[in-house]
């Protein structure tokens, strides 16, 4: 599968990762070449997929009791933020409201 | 609403779970703490943590998946659903999506005169995201992580809601089920229960689907259903005009009652779902699901049917009753009393409880709404109330003496016997006063007696009215009537 | 070599016999890193508090017994598992300055029997390659030829034990990350059966094929710090609750009787023949103690590698979401708008590598090719599985190369990814199927480079795996490399 330079400029998107036009073009090379690569698996005559990728066992899962346990301080939080205000994560203006 | 055009709507529902922790991490889940307060490694997203499940919000998704009907999963699966956004800590929000943990369920609602079946497509487990506040801060937005994590159940339903009325009354009994059951408080001002509508029109009696538009932010049943006016007119004007409606997701916003475009983005999102690897297929012990089943308790619905059918009373009178879950129960608890009063007075209960279900439909639920559960205990309570119900029945105070009672009652906390004793309100039914009052009124107005003998009955109001003055105003009217009637016919 | 002790069990007896102090053997190590590791570069942190913990845990000492082996026990851990107090980077930018506020689960575990942690170690940036060249902190160098790479991405890890700065330490596994620098460096490392090791503070790759495991010297140790950190704490649902004493019982004992299936598909071409020679030369030690040999087929592990870049980086893409500069992180003072402070913390944050499988896991999952990518390679995981799960009701292990050839020299296959990749094609199905594997040293090339040998075992198989490796170490003996045996002298106490 040959990708485009604007397919990897969209998934660069989804990703939140942005390139240069330089590295959209490698990329775009780079990818296409491992992807060939992976695309012999096309070939193959294949069961139906699993569910999942972590089968494991026919028991009941165990599940965690609903108790309480303390939490961190504010301060801790914090302590690995870029950057804060009072208490709260501070980010540059939201200006889309919802998702 | 054009009249040519069907609203056709499904709904989405999103409740916080009443567990004592978050989804999958054991901090509190609790409303109103300070800003990150009830935060850990797991609901920060810090690299390295992983997810471990609350038995108990599993546990509340069960006892919902009985209460409607729903399949129940023996076998889940949970997703990871990706986006950026600063509130969601780990840019994926787990959640369930090929295999959710109930699918199917049914709830009816009151259509008009009828009733319509509104089938439930699937609920499915989910954690909240913290809160963005934007409000009074310059050039930035804040984020509080507390919500990040919070048990959520989204409920969406099939397309099958017809009126803006319809929506209103599925989410209340909705909301309704769920308080009923101890699965969330339906608390939405604090954000607990919440709603979003996909909203299309087609032409009535059709049977394809138009365009669907999503509606955000309605949070009270109120907003819901202006919300749905709003959306129906404008997208009967779209069509009306052959234009047509763009599939998008729209904002309500209160203080217009409009809905407005979400700011558009740039591209479509691609949630790219796929299995949580860190979370194994959640596997059910189906003796766990007996266990939850008899464990329900009595479902509103079902309580509806039970309250008409013990207590011979309207259903629409039951459903209204039932519809605040305290009041009906306060209900059940003063209908014993009262059978205990019609007992000792020697009445019909039937003609008790008739009085009992008007006067909490209309005293009590004003008084209610406006000062909340606290005037169903002390002196205003179940038996209370009773007592002075069955002084109406018994015809020693008049209606509306007993609603002025209440109404003191209420602002003063004294218990209506106090009351009545104070107001000296007591009617005066007995024979012999009543006829010793009419007596001296015959006596003292022979020619209003003549004349009313001779078929002048207009006089027999200023009669009765004499009588009355004579007592006070303490005769019982109906039994002055009565009696006044006898005596001149004599 | 100059060292104080070579196995945790002489360990345990001179620091018993108060032959040395604990504090005498965390020097010793400390000393062996500050004289060796400026031209290794194993280590990204150095602990500055081992030694006050050593002095701590040797007044506890005089008082009252050790309560474990490992008590006083020096070991490097990989730098994506979180150590309180000491930074955990994994090697990017990203995380330069990432303080945790808890132990990962393995690290607890240590603690709790007394070890002391010397340092974190270098490692390809968030456990990306296989050649430790991408860390964004500097290259780890192969004591056995410093112009080579050590493998990866634990690099760091296993240079530690092999040039002795570390009696043991520990690494993760995703695609080889533990077997293919055990096999360049020489030592042995085994990354135990999916669901035996709490992940619970490793930093994630790829949440389905990590696996925490051990760095040794011999098989007794890597046993032992196996048991030590296995079952279920509670924080990681993916763990299963086996008894960790089941493998010290299968440890005992010879390969007598051992069924050994050899694959045809991972003795094929691309197979260095040194590489082949020194294999075969295993085989018949096995062999000899009473081992048995029997082909067997496993048909679609030649399409691991394609399965593994699939779902690993889908799975990565999706872990790595979490890296946006708001809680914590690297974030770029130029960010004006909420979409520069993402793109702008990811842009400058992340390392060629680490995007480049940010890029192929997001297109993988992406709508319209996730069926075509994803599920696809996940259909193919099952096959492997499932040929894996056939093979095991013919024979006890599987026997194979850990890697195709020898460390290889720095920048050989840098430039390449995919090349790269097929570095790690032996390792991969046994993550792939959740399989517990191991590598353990064969006999060097001529030019006197390291050989894995590699055997795969049934779920829960790991003491068997480590009962065959240490009837090869056996006779192959353990080897310091040259560079850490030229002592460092003075440093030691
Ligand atoms: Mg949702
Ligand atoms: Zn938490």
């Amino acid at each position: 599968m040959k990708l485009t330079k604007e397919q990897v400029l969209h998934v660069a998107r989804l990703a939140s990762l942005s390139l240069t036009d330089d590295e959209e073009e490698h990329f775009a090379g780079e990818l296409s070449g491992i992807l060939d690569y992976v695309e012999t698996l096309n070939r193959l005559e294949l069961p139906p997929p699993g569910i999942h990728v972590l089968e494991q066992s026919e028991e009941p899962t165990l599940l965690d009791p609903d108790t309480p346990r303390p939490s961190i301080r504010p301060e801790e939080a914090l302590s690995n933020a870029p950057d804060h205000s009072g208490a709260f994560f501070r980010v540059p203006r939201i200006l889309e409201e919802g998702r | 609403m054009s009249t040519e055009y069907e609203m056709v709507v499904g709904l989405e529902v999103h409740s916080q779970l009443l567990t004592r922790t978050k989804l999958f991490c054991r901090c509190e889940n609790r409303f109103g703490a300070p800003p990150n307060s009830l935060t850990c490694p797991v609901c920060l997203g810090h690299p390295g943590v992983l997810p471990v499940l609350n038995e108990e919000a599993v546990r509340l998704g069960i006892r919902l998946g009985l209460a409607l009907e729903c399949s129940i999963h023996h076998r889940s699966v949970f997703d990871r659903k990706h986006y950026f956004y600063p509130d969601l800590p780990k840019g994926y929000q787990i959640s369930q999506f090929t295999y959710p943990l109930l699918t199917g369920g049914l709830l009816t609602v009151r259509s008009g005169e009828g009733t319509r079946e509104v089938r439930i497509h699937r609920i499915h487990m989910e954690e909240d995201a913290g809160k963005n506040m934007h409000a009074g801060i310059r050039d930035a937005s804040h984020v509080d992580l507390n919500r990040s994590g919070v048990p959520l159940l989204e409920i969406v339903s099939e397309p099958d809601i017809r009126t803006p009325e319809e929506a209103v009354d599925y989410l209340k009994k909705l909301r309704q089920i769920l308080r009923s059951i101890g699965v969330s408080d339906g608390n939405m001002e604090e954000g607990s229960f919440r709603c979003d509508a996909n909203v299309s029109l087609r032409p009535r009696g059709g049977s394809v689907f138009g365009t669907k538009v999503e509606i955000k932010n309605m949070n009270s049943f109120r907003f819901v259903h202006k919300a749905l006016l709003f959306e129906c007119d404008r997208q009967a004007q779209i069509l009306d005009r052959g234009e047509r409606v763009v599939s998008e997701t729209r904002l309500f916003d209160s203080s217009t009652g409009r809905t407005l475009p979400m700011r558009s983005k740039e591209e479509a999102l691609d949630y790219r779902y796929f299995p949580e690897p860190d979370l194994p297929p959640i596997l059910l012990d189906p003796a766990w699901i007996e266990e939850e089943r008899a464990r329900l308790p009595e479902l509103p619905q079902e309580r509806v049917s039970r309250l008409s059918r013990e207590f011979g009373i309207r259903e629409e009178d039951a459903e209204a009753l039932v519809l605040e879950e305290d009041l009906s129960r306060y209900f059940e608890e003063a209908s014993e009393a009262i059978q205990e009063f019609a007992g000792k007075g020697g009445w019909p209960v039937e003609q008790g409880t008739l009085r009992l279900v008007n006067f909490l439909l209309s005293e009590v639920l004003r008084e209610w709404n406006r000062k909340g559960a606290g005037i169903l205990v002390g002196p205003l309570s179940a038996r209370e109330v009773s007592h002075l119900v069955s002084m109406v029945v018994e015809e020693q105070i008049s209606l509306n003496q007993a609603k002025d009672v209440y109404a003191v009652c209420v602002e003063s906390l004294k218990s209506p016997r106090e009351v009545v004793a104070e107001k000296n309100l007591f009617q005066e039914s007995g024979d012999e006063a009543l006829g010793g009052w009419i007596a001296e009124v015959m006596a003292e107005n022979p020619g209003e007696v003549q004349s009313y003998r001779e078929g002048k009955e207009r006089v027999f109001g200023f009669l009765v009215g004499q009588v009355m003055k004579k007592s006070a105003g303490k005769a019982n009217p109906q039994k002055v009537n009565r009696m006044l009637k006898e005596a001149l016919s004599r | 070599m100059s060292g104080l002790f070579t196995t945790l069990e002489s360990f345990v007896k001179g620091r018993d016999e108060r032959a040395f102090s604990i504090e005498e053997a965390v020097r010793h190590y400390l000393g062996r890193i500050e004289g060796l590791d400026s031209g290794l570069g194993a280590f990204l942190t150095v602990n500055p508090n081992a030694i006050n913990r050593a002095r701590q845990l040797d007044n506890r000492l005089a008082r009252n017994p050790a309560h474990s082996p490992f008590y006083g026990y020096p070991i490097a851990i990989k730098d994506n598992m979180h150590v309180l107090g000491l930074p955990t980077t994994c090697a990017s930018r990203m995380l330069a300055n990432f303080r945790p506020l808890e132990n990962a689960t393995v690290v607890e575990r240590l603690l709790k029997a007394g070890a002391v942690i010397l340092g974190k170690t270098n490692m390809d940036e968030f456990a990306m390659g296989s050649s430790t060249e991408n860390s964004a902190m500097g290259i780890t160098r192969n004591p056995w030829d410093t112009e080579r790479v050590p493998g990866g991405s634990s690099g760091g890890s296993a240079v530690a034990v092999s040039a002795d700065l570390a009696p043991l330490s520990l690494g993760s596994d995703t695609g080889g990350s533990i077997r293919q620098p055990a096999a360049f460096c020489g030592v042995l490392g085994l990354k135990p059966t999916y669901g035996r090791v709490s992940r619970y503070g490793l930093v994630a790759f790829s949440s389905s094929l990590d696996q925490i495991g051990p760095f040794s010297r011999c098989a007794q140790d890597a046993l032992e710090l196996t048991v030590l950190v296995s079952g279920p704490d509670g924080r990681d649902m993916t763990v299963r609750d086996r008894d960790p004493q089941e493998m010290v019982r299968e440890f005992d004992g010879s390969v007598r009787g051992m069924t050994i299936g050899i694959p045809e598909e991972f003795f094929g071409d691309g197979l260095d023949p040194e590489v082949a020679a020194s294999l075969e030369q295993a085989r018949e030690v096995w062999s000899a103690e009473g081992a048995v040999f029997k082909p067997i087929r496993l048909p679609s592990a030649r399409f691991g590698v394609n399965v593994y870049y699939l779902i690993a980086t889908s799975e990565a893409a999706s872990n790595l979401s979490r890296y946006d500069g708001v809680r914590y992180g690297y974030r770029s003072l130029s960010s004006q708008t909420l979409k520069d402070m993402y793109q702008n913390a990811r842009r400058e944050g992340f390392g060629p590598e680490v995007k480049r499988r940010i890029l192929l896991g997001t297109f993988a999952l992406s709508a319209g090719y996730q069926d075509q990518y994803y599920r696809k390679a996940q259909q193919v995981q099952s096959l492997i599985r499932e040929e894996f799960d056939r093979a095991f009701h013919e024979v006890d292990l599987v026997f194979a190369p850990t890697t195709p050839t020898p460390a290889f020299r720095f920048g050989e296959k840098l430039s390449d990814p995919l090349a790269m990749y097929l570095s790690d094609i032996y390792t991969i199905s046994a993550n792939l199927a959740g399989l517990p594997a191991l590598s353990t040293p064969s006999w060097p090339t001529r030019s006197g480079l390291p050989v894995g040998a590699q055997l795969i075992g049934p779920s829960w198989s790991e003491g068997r795996l480590l009962r065959a490796a240490r009837v090869l170490e056996e006779a192959v003996g353990f080897r310091t490399p040259p560079i850490a045996v030229q002592a460092t002298g003075g440093k030691t106490l």
